[in-house]
C-alpha cells in the first residue's frame, strides 16, 4: 500500500494566533460588560468605531501592501487592538477620536513596521499615546461612575451615540456638568496642592481601596488575566514583575510617608494598572522574547509607571512606560539570551 | 532497590497526550512469524557487515548471515529459517531517513529450526572476548539510535552512572513500557551484566511517572537482584526528557558538552530493550533475533505490542494486527513527533524500529499554511536545548551562517516541540533539519574556498619566485658575458655545441 508522506513532527499543533486572541477578548469580556454598567454605553460605542475602523484599516493597507487579506483579518488581532484602546479612551468621546486611534494604531504601529509579528511598538499604546498628545481636551472627559448614591447627570445610550456622532448634547445637559476628573487626576493633583492623602480620598468618588467603580472593573480584569494564566496564553513573567516594579516602590514611599503617597492598593486598582499587567505588556510582539528578558521588561513598566504617575506630568503612566520599554527590547534580548544547552 | 531523586527539573519540553492506552492495553504479542524477511546489511550506525550467506543457501534460525568487521558494527542474524532468495539493494528505513543499502531476503520456510543446541560456546570470562560476543551478537541500541552496544560499553572515560533507559516519552510508543512490565527481571539482570562491564558505581533505572505497572514491576525484580547499586529514577512525564542529553541533564545536573557524547563526561545511557537483549545473549546464548514494536494508530484494527523479528516487512506486520481500518492517512515510522512517514509499507522492521502508527486523518498535522511569527517565545519556553527558535528560524530563512552558529543550529535536537507549540504553525523542524544541511554545505565551502585561496597565493608566490630566479640568472649571464672575455667564448661554444647537438638529433629522427 503506498502513503502520502510529510514531514514530522506529525503532532497536531496545540495553539493557533486567533484562539490566543479570541482568548484575550473572551478574558477581557467582563470587565468591558463592567465598564458598560458603570460608565454608561460610551464604551461599547467606541469599541464598535475603533473596531469598524481597525479592520477597514487593516483591510486597506493590506490591499495597498498586495498582501492576502483574508488571513490577518480573520486573525482577531486588530479586534484585541481595538478593545484595548476602547478601555484607554474616556467613554464620552466624539466618534473620531477612537477613529482616529485605531487607525493609527495600525496603520502606523502595525502595518509600516511589517503587520503582525513585525511591530516594535504595542500598537493599541501608540494608538493612544497619539491621541493624547494630538487631542488631550477630549481625553480628560472622563465621566463618574453610575452609582445610586451618587448625584451625577448620566446620559442614556441615545444621548451617547448622538453626542458621539454629532457632539450635541441634549437641551439641558452641559458637558461641564458631565464630566469629571479621574482618582488618579484627583490624588495627582490633591496630593501636589499639598492635601494629605486622607483628605483627597475622602472624596465622594473613592471606595474601599481606589476609585468607585473602577475597582470593580479592574477586578474583572485581574480575573480575566487568570484565565489567561490558567489557559497559558500568557505567561507569568511579565504581569507579575509589572506589578512588582509598581508596587514595590509604591509600597516603600507610602510606608516613608502615608501622607504624600498613595497607598499600593490604590495604585494596584487604578488606571491601567491591571489592564497593563495582564493584557498590554504581555503583547508578545513587543515584549522582550525570552523569560529572563520579560522579567526585566516587566518590571520596568512597572516602576516607570510609577515614577510616572507620582513625578511625571500625566496622571497615569502605562503607555509611555510601555512605549519606552519596546523600545528597550532589543538591547534586553541581546542580553538576556539563555544560554543553550551545553555550550559555555 | 533505592530510590533515585532527579537533581533537576525537566528544561522545557511538552506534556503531550501519550495516545499509547490502544497498544498498552493487551499484553506482548509473541510467536509471529512473517513468510519474508528482508535482512538490511547496515542496521546500525558505523561500517556495514558482509554476508557470509549465498543465494539459494538454507539458514537456521539464529545462524550470522552477515559478520561485523569492526567493533563499531554488528552482525545479522536469520531470524527464522529459510532460504536465501536474493541479495540485493533495496529501499530500508534508517535512524532518521530512508537509505539504499543491500539487504539478505530470505523466504522461511515456515519450520522456524533453531540452531542445533550446544553450537554457542559458553560466555567468556575476559572482557574483550565479551565485547566480541556482544558485537556477533548483533546487539545495538534498540532505543531507536541503532549505536553498536559493543563500541558503547567498550573501554571509555571512567563511568560514572550506567543510565537505563526507560523513560519513553513519545506519543504512541509503548514498546519499552510493556517489556517493562512482562520481563523487569531479565532487564534488570541485562543492566547488572553492562554494570559489570562497565564497572560503575551505581545503575540509575529511569522510568517516566505514566508508567505505574512498570516501576512497579522493576521495583520487585530490583529487590529480588538485591543489587545495592541499583537505582530507580521515576521523573515527569514531559517529552523529550528521555533524550540522553536531556536524561543526563536532569538526573546528574550535569550537561553534556556540544560537541560530545554523554559517556565522555562519564555517563553511559542503555535502552532498557537493549539490556533486555543483552540478557538473552549471556543467559540463553540467543543473538539479536526479533524486537518489540509497536503497532498502533486509529488506522490499525488491533493495536499492540508485538515481538516482531528483525527483517518483517512492515505490510505483514500490520496484517498480523488485523490490517488497516478506515481511511489511513499517514504511516509513520517511530513516535509521531521524531517519527517519519513512510512511502510505502513494503520496507523491513529493522533493528531500530520503535513504532508503527497508522494515523487516520484527524490524528495527525494537516494544516501547513503558516502566519507571520508574532514572537510569543513559547518555542524558547519548550526548547530542551535552551535555544530561541524564533531567532533561528530568522538566521535560517536569511541565510545567515554566522547567526546560526551563534544562536546553536547545530544543538537542535529536532525534537519538535517548538513546532507542536507554535501558535503561528511555523514548520520550524522542517525549516531547521534543512538548514542543517545548508549550513553543513557552506561550512565545508567555506573550507574549501579557503584552502583554495591558499593554494593559490602559494602558486602565485612560486611563480614570482621563479620568475625572479630566471631573471636573476639571466642577468648574472649578461654580466658575466659583457665583463669576460673568457666567459664570452665560452656561452658562444655552449651555443655551437646545443646547434650541432639539435642537427644531429633531427637526422636522427629522419
Amino acid at each position: 500500500m503506498r502513503f502520502d508522506v510529510a514531514p514530522g513532527p506529525h503532532t497536531a499543533p496545540i495553539a493557533s494566533v486567533p484562539l490566543t486572541m479570541r482568548r484575550v477578548l473572551y478574558a477581557l469580556a467582563p470587565a468591558a460588560l463592567a465598564h458598560v454598567w458603570f460608565f454608561g454605553s460610551g464604551f461599547a460605542i467606541n469599541f464598535v468605531v475603533a473596531t469598524v475602523t481597525a479592520l477597514a484599516a487593516e483591510a486597506a493597507v493590506l490591499r495597498l501592501r498586495r498582501r492576502p487579506t483574508r488571513v490577518p483579518l480573520n486573525d482577531c488581532s486588530a479586534i484585541v487592538t481595538a478593545a484595548l484602546l476602547s478601555f484607554a479612551i474616556p467613554p464620552l468621546a466624539p466618534w473620531w477620536i477612537p477613529a482616529f486611534g485605531a487607525a493609527s494604531a495600525i496603520v502606523v504601529a502595525k502595518h509600516l513596521y511589517g503587520g503582525l509579528g513585525r511591530n516594535l511598538f504595542n500598537p493599541a499604546m501608540v494608538g493612544y499615546v497619539v491621541l493624547l498628545i494630538s487631542f488631550p481636551a477630549e481625553l480628560i472627559q472622563w465621566i463618574p461612575p453610575r452609582m445610586g448614591d451618587l448625584d451625577y447627570q448620566h446620559l442614556g445610550f441615545l444621548a451617547h451615540l448622538t453626542y458621539s456622532l454629532t457632539g450635541a448634547l441634549p437641551a439641558d445637559v452641559t458637558i461641564d456638568a458631565l464630566t469629571r476628573a479621574t482618582p488618579l487626576d484627583l490624588v495627582k493633583e490633591g496630593l501636589r496642592s499639598a492635601q494629605t492623602y486622607s483628605e483627597v480620598r475622602a472624596g465622594s468618588l473613592f471606595g474601599g481601596i481606589a476609585g468607585r467603580g473602577w475597582e470593580w472593573i479592574n477586578s474583572f480584569i485581574a480575573l480575566g488575566g487568570l484565565y489567561l494564566l490558567y489557559t497559558g496564553t500568557i505567561r507569568w513573567q511579565i504581569p507579575i514583575m509589572l506589578l512588582v516594579g509598581l508596587l514595590f516602590p509604591a509600597t516603600l514611599l507610602w510606608l516613608f510617608d502615608a501622607d504624600r503617597f498613595a497607598t499600593p492598593g490604590f495604585h494596584l486598582f487604578s488606571g491601567a494598572t491591571l489592564l497593563g499587567a495582564f493584557f498590554i505588556a504581555t503583547d508578545p510582539v513587543s515584549a522582550a522574547e525570552s523569560d529572563r528578558g520579560r522579567l526585566i521588561f516587566g518590571a520596568g513598566i512597572g516602576f516607570l509607571t510609577y515614577c510616572i504617575r507620582t513625578w511625571g506630568g500625566y496622571p497615569d503612566g502605562m503607555a509611555f512606560s510601555v512605549l519606552l520599554m519596546n523600545s528597550a527590547v532589543p538591547l534586553i534580548d541581546r542580553y538576556t539570551r539563555p544560554r543553550i544547552y551545553g555550550r559555555d | 532497590m533505592l530510590e533515585y531523586t532527579p537533581d533537576r527539573r525537566p528544561t522545557g519540553g511538552l506534556r503531550l497526550p501519550a495516545h499509547k492506552e490502544a497498544s498498552t492495553a493487551q499484553p506482548i504479542a509473541r510467536g509471529f512469524m512473517p513468510r519474508t524477511l528482508v535482512l538490511a546489511l547496515q542496521q546500525h550506525q558505523g561500517p556495514p557487515t558482509t554476508p557470509v550467506v549465498r543465494r539459494g543457501e538454507r539458514v537456521l534460525k539464529g545462524q550470522v548471515v552477515a559478520r561485523a568487521r569492526a567493533l563499531r558494527s554488528a552482525a545479522v542474524h536469520a531470524s527464522t529459517s529459510g532460504h536465501v532468495r536474493a541479495i540485493e539493494e533495496r529501499l530500508v528505513p534508517s535512524v532518521h531517513a530512508i537509505h539504499r543499502t543491500r539487504c539478505i531476503v530470505i523466504d522461511a520456510d515456515g519450520e522456524d529450526e533453531p540452531l542445533p543446541p550446544g553450537s554457542g560456546a559458553a560466555w567468556p570470562e575476559d572482557p574483550e572476548e565479551q565485547l566480541e560476543r556482544i558485537r556477533d551478537g548483533g546487539i545495538v541500541g534498540l532505543g531507536g539510535g541503532v549505536f553498536p552496544t559493543a563500541e558503547k560499553l567498550g573501554p571509555h572515560t571512567p563511568c560514572k552512572a550506567l543510565i537505563v533507559n526507560g523513560v519513553e516519552c513519545e506519543p504512541y510508543i509503548s514498546c519499552d513500557d510493556v517489556l517493562m512490565r512482562e520481563a523487569a527481571a531479565q532487564i534488570i539482570d541485562g543492566a547488572l551484566i553492562m554494570r559489570e562491564l562497565l564497572a560503575a558505581p551505581v545503575c540509575i533505572v529511569a522510568v517516566e511517572r505514566d508508567k505505574p505497572q512498570a516501576i512497579e514491576a522493576l521495583l520487585e525484580a530490583g529487590r529480588a537482584s538485591g543489587d545495592a547499586s541499583l537505582k530507580l529514577a521515576d521523573i515527569p512525564t514531559v517529552y523529550p526528557t528521555g533524550g540522553e542529553r536531556q536524561l543526563v541533564e536532569m538526573l546528574t545536573g550535569e550537561e553534556v558538552p556540544s560537541t560530545q557524547y554523554p559517556s565522555e563526561i562519564g555517563y553511559i545511557c542503555q535502552n532498557v530493550g537493549t539490556a533486555y537483549a543483552l540478557h538473552r545473549l549471556v543467559r540463553a546464548g540467543e543473538p539479536l533475533l526479533s524486537r518489540i514494536v509497536t503497532v498502533t494508530g486509529e488506522g490499525i484494527a488491533r493495536p499492540r505490542n508485538v515481538e516482531t523479528p528483525i527483517g518483517t516487512p512492515i505490510g505483514e506486520l500490520i496484517e498480523f494486527c488485523g490490517g488497516y481500518v478506515g481511511d489511513v492517512d499517514r504511516l509513520i515510522l517511530g513516535g509521531s513527533m521524531m517519527g517519519y512517514a513512510l512511502p510505502n509499507d513494503e520496507m523491513p522492521i529493522t533493528k531500530g524500529s520503535n513504532c508503527l502508527i497508522a494515523a487516520v486523518h484527524r490524528e495527525v498535522r494537516q494544516d501547513f499554511s503558516e502566519r507571520f511569527c508574532i514572537r510569543c517565545g513559547n518555542c524558547g519556553t519548550a526548547c530542551p536545548a535552551r535555544l530561541l527558535p524564533q531567532e533561528l528560524l530568522r538566521a535560517a530563512r536569511d541565510n545567515d551562517h554566522a547567526l546560526l552558529d551563534e544562536f546553536g543550529l547545530n544543538d537542535c535536537i529536532e525534537c519538535g516541540c517548538c513546532d507542536v507549540i507554535c501558535p503561528s504553525h511555523i514548520p520550524l523542524t522542517e525549516v531547521f533539519r534543512n538548514a542543517k544541511f545548508a549550513h553543513a554545505r557552506y561550512q565545508r565551502q567555506e573550507v574549501f574556498s579557503a584552502e583554495t585561496q591558499q593554494r593559490f597565493k602559494r602558486h602565485e608566490e612560486r611563480k614570482r619566485a621563479n620568475v625572479e630566479r630566471g631573471k636573476a640568472r639571466q642577468d648574472h649571464l649578461i654580466h658575466e658575458v659583457e665583463t669576460d672575455k673568457a666567459a664570452r667564448q665560452r656561452a658562444i661554444e655552449a651555443a655551437i655545441e646545443r646547434a650541432r647537438q639539435r642537427r644531429c638529433n633531427d637526422s636522427d629522427a629522419e
